[in-house]
């Protein structure tokens, strides 16, 4: 009797829970921050409490008595390597401090307590500097010097011309220059930063980090250590949350290193939360300046875009965002002429990293409360307008991003409909002329964004490593690194939907530098695409392989064949032909013509790199979204509360149901932190609420009900015709809601977040902070 | 170095008798001496809610707490959730709903569920919201959160 095995329903779009999900609801899964080596020593920073200064003398020599304190690395007696993106940041600093994270020592020792008391009796003398922190202050003649080899304090610029501003300035009916101040905000992730280094007998390094680009990350971190590249493993535990943090070397991994270098045992250095607000990387401040003209019938004529970043005392990814900051000032919608300027100036201030959504959540701000603006100023109202200039499919940007199958209008149009937007946003600015105390608003907001993977560097690859063991379970091994974000589910779906395998008989392993093949990084929603293609790619290899073996073995031919519920059965009948499990040991055990199941791919995205006038199609596909928040504002106490959000985003497909909504619902309120609540403030270099009492992320009282509407049109380079999704969420959100206040109240806010603060002065007098 | 003190509670319904510093935390002394590392801490100051566990029936934050106000108490852990029978339905439905990414916030969010529920077995959406406001997740965005605790709630 014929075996027949059923086709059982497709994975692809399924509710997929994460595999980890399991260990980390019962409190197993060992975070960095749990674990310990044997002969581990715990460490810590002694920073300074200076913004710039001149460092006269650093004396260890109280701490270094201390009973249980095994090692101090000052820059005397540490490698002189720098890190960053400039490499323009020594992880121990020597001759000067320049913002007030920097890093005087690494303590370490048997205990807490007594790093902690070592750390007290550091004795640093400083001769104070003069100080500036505004970017456009750093740039004036006279300003003081941040670094010694930088003048004029220039760090990054970025520039980019397209048609003729002057000319189309001139013939536009209507103009509006603007200027927005974006503020700082930080990740927030709940594990702390922490990182272990270990060294063998043999001088190589092993690293646990949180870092979410293990292949590059060896790279960036060698020329700190004095060690080759090549002699530092890379061990990823699962880690406490990423979002663009973790994405470069920062001072205090190379300094764990050079801890466990002196101490010859293993050394565990981490953050407090304290430390965590001050020390790590923050969202890039932006200040920008924004003229866009249009002609009376709505045609957007041209913008023309200067910003000043910033940099902080040094240069890590965040002086680099307008990579991706012009890509939305120029691209989204059409801009037939356009200009963009940015610089960078050192300043005392911390410095700022990546951080989801990169520089377009800073430029959607602009850009989304900028059209809304521009529509009212035209008469028109802000579907209408928007649609006007939205890209057709096919259209280039003028970077030449190829919008193949832009959905701007579809996502306008279906959000628009599925709100009521246009009845609701009359009714609400009509209601502003009467008086009350509660005001409803409506505001939309859209953005583009990459979802194709990102050309930043010379590949965009993912590699995989595929093999099956004698039992027909499947090993992939991917450098595609888990971040909590999910992507070990998505893989797990692809490559159990390919080898019709259960997704249970499939084991993801991605923690290890020393076994995974190459990856860029967890990055501009590049994962599911990237490492997505990679692992299908290599499913796909490992079934031709199998196919081939059971047409040879069973005389049906291969194009026939199919894998199945854990066997191979004739496409047509699902009649089983052999098992999967016993194909696969009789590959292996065939005597000279034995065979592994055991396969490689390496993937490639079909994108380009920018020229240096920042022209390329650096992504596979690009995608939209359109977001609109409903809330009402008590013009009382300035309270803001958030009905509803509703967002329509391009997705190409959805491959786990759970993930992307998951992926969409977490971006968005981390988008309305940056909207309504969050801001690291700095005042004179100094982080003045480094705690979760005063740094205000969202939590769960706050959250609107969310309703996610997926474009599903089958992105042809995809897997299964998916694209890179988890920015735009985190991206449009902010824009959403200040579009939202305006009409509620009819004031606008350039300078987020929305506090109740701003509101009732904007709304009752006092200190105005509210739009200029 | 502070004073030690001996302590004896229940931890997951074994006796524990442990000598603690007088002045370490709740949260060190599960880690670092009863190796129950399932307990995070995030802030260590009482705002985020990863070390939540439960202390003779209410959910605290075990960063704030001393260890030796533990003494003669009965503690419930992360680790004591699960049963013979596998996970406990908050557990289960954290994983059929999706409400896991990192899962650093995981086992302070399923204790402070537990006691959500123990104390409201029947809550409203926004009462689960209410519940859960002193649990920081930096990566949910809370809703697949609150989808998992209305599940049990109805079930």
């Amino acid at each position: 009797m014929d075996q027949i095995v059923e086709k059982p329903d497709t994975l692809i779009g399924a509710a997929f829970p994460k595999p980890d999900a399991p260990d980390k609801v019962v409190g197993k899964t060992t975070y960095i921050n749990d674990m310990v080596l044997p002969r581990m020593l715990v460490a810590k920073i002694k920073r300074t409490d200076r913004v710039h200064a001149k460092i006269l003398s650093v004396d260890i020599s109280e701490a270094e008595k201390v009973p249980g304190i095994v090692a101090i690395a000052t820059a005397e007696n540490s490698p002189k390597g720098l890190i960053g993106v400039l490499k323009d940041n020594p992880p121990l600093k020597g001759d000067k401090v320049r913002c007030i994270r920097d890093e005087i020592a690494g303590v370490a020792g048997e205990t807490e307590e007594a790093v902690n008391r070592a750390l007290e009796l550091i004795k640093v003398e400083y001769e104070d500097l003069p100080t500036v922190f505004d970017p456009e202050e750093a740039l004036k003649e006279g300003a003081p010097l941040i670094h010694e080899d930088k003048p004029g304090n220039i760090g990054l610029t970025f520039d980019f011309e397209h048609g003729d501003v002057k000319k189309a300035e001139a013939e536009s009916d209507v103009v509006l220059e603007e200027k927005y101040e974006l503020h700082y905000v930080t990740h927030t992730c709940m594990g702390p930063g922490c990182v272990i280094a270990d060294f063998d007998t043999h001088g190589k390094l092993t690293i646990y980090t949180q870092t979410q680009y293990p292949y590059n990350y060896k790279m960036d971190l060698a020329p700190a250590l004095d060690i080759p590249a090549g002699d530092i493993r890379v061990i990823q535990p699962p880690t406490g949350g990423a979002f663009g943090s973790k994405l470069d070397v920062y001072p205090f991994e190379p300094i764990a290193v050079y801890l466990a270098k002196i101490a010859r045992r293993p050394v565990k250095l981490f953050f407090s939360r304290e430390e965590e607000f001050i020390a790590s990387p923050t969202r890039q401040p932006a200040r920008v300046y924004i003229k866009q003209g249009a002609k009376k019938d709505g045609t957007i004529t041209f913008r023309d875009v200067q910003v000043y970043l910033n940099n902080g005392g040094y240069t890590s990814w965040g002086a680099t965002i307008p990579a991706v900051m012009m890509r939305t000032m120029t691209g989204h919608f059409r801009i037939p002429n356009v200009e963009f300027h940015s610089v960078a100036p050192y300043t005392n201030n911390p410095f700022a990293g990546s951080f989801r959504g990169y520089g377009n959540v800073q430029a959607t701000y602009v850009t989304a409360t900028l059209m809304d603006k521009m529509a009212e100023e035209l008469g028109m109202d802000p579907i209408e307008f928007r649609l006007k200039n939205a890209q057709e499919p096919g259209e280039r940007t003028p970077q030449n991003s190829l919008l193949k199958n832009a959905a701007l209008a579809d996502c306008i149009k279906i959000s628009a409909e599925k709100t009521d937007f246009l009845k609701k946003h009359a009714e609400y600015t009509e209601a502003r002329k009467t008086p009350g105390r509660i005001r409803q608003g409506i505001g939309i907001a859209t953005s583009v964004h990459n979802a194709g993977g990102a050309k930043i560097h010379k590949s965009d690859g993912c590699g995989t490593i595929l093999t099956m063991d004698d039992y027909g379970r499947a090993t992939v091994i991917t450098g595609a690194s888990e971040i909590g974000q999910g992507i070990d589910a998505v893989i797990t779906q692809l490559v159990s939907e390919e080898l019709g395998i259960p997704p249970s008989d499939v084991l993801i392993a991605n923690d290890d530098s020393a076994i995974g093949p190459w990856d860029v990084g967890v990055h501009a929603s590049r994962t599911t695409f990237i490492a997505g293609n990679s692992a299908r790619n290599a499913a796909v290899k490992a079934k031709q392989q199998i196919l081939a073996a059971a047409a040879r073995q069973s005389n049906v031919s291969a194009d026939k064949l199919e894998l199945r519920g854990g066997h191979v059965v004739q496409k047509d009948n699902g009649v089983s032909v052999t098992k999967l499990d016993r194909l696969i040991r009789a590959m292996h055990f065939a005597g000279e013509d034995a065979e592994l199941v055991m396969v490689s791919e390496y993937y490639e995205p079909p994108s380009e790199l920018e020229d240096k006038n920042h022209v390329g199609d650096i992504s596979a596909a690009y995608a939209h979204g359109a977001y609109i928040t409903e809330l009402e504002v008590d013009t009382l106490t300035g309270g803001v509360k958030l009905h509803k959000i509703t967002a329509v985003q391009d997705v190409g497909k959805v491959i786990n149901k759970l993930g992307i909504e998951g992926q969409m619902e977490g971006g968005i309120a981390q988008g309305i932190g940056y909207g309504l609540s969050e801001e690291l403030i700095i005042e004179e270099g100094i982080v003045k609420n480094p705690n979760f009492r005063d740094y205000k992320v969202v939590t769960a009282p706050e959250m609107p009900e969310i309703e996610c509407h997926f474009i599903e049109d089958d992105e042809e380079t995809g897997p299964f015709g998916a694209k890179g999704i988890s920015e735009l969420p985190c991206i449009i959100p902010g824009a959403s809601i200040a579009n939202a206040v305006y009409n509620a109240i009819g004031v606008r806010f350039d300078n987020p977040p929305i506090t109740p603060e701003k509101i009732v002065r904007a709304l009752h007098g006092g200190k105005a902070e509210a739009a200029e | 170095m502070s004073a030690k003190i001996d302590i004896e509670f229940t931890v997951n319904g074994a006796v524990k008798q442990v000598t603690v510093p007088a002045t370490a935390s709740a949260l060190d002394m599960l880690r670092d001496q009863l190796d129950l590392k399932g307990a995070k801490e995030a802030c260590g100051e009482g705002e985020c809610g990863a070390c939540t566990v439960i202390v003779d029936g209410v959910s605290v934050c075990s960063c704030l707490s001393y260890a030796v106000d533990f003494d003669g108490r009965k503690i419930e852990t992360i680790e004591g959730v699960q049963s013979d029978e596998g996970l406990d339905p908050i557990q289960q439905a954290f994983v059929d709903y999706g409400a896991v990414q990192c899962g650093y916030c995981t086992p302070g969010m399923v204790m402070q569920v537990k006691h959500t529920l123990d104390k409201n077995p029947n809550p409203t959406k926004e009462e689960i919201q209410r519940g859960l406001e002193g649990n920081v997740c930096r990566c949910t965005g809370y809703s697949k959160i609150i989808d998992a605790v209305t599940e049990v709630a109805s079930s």
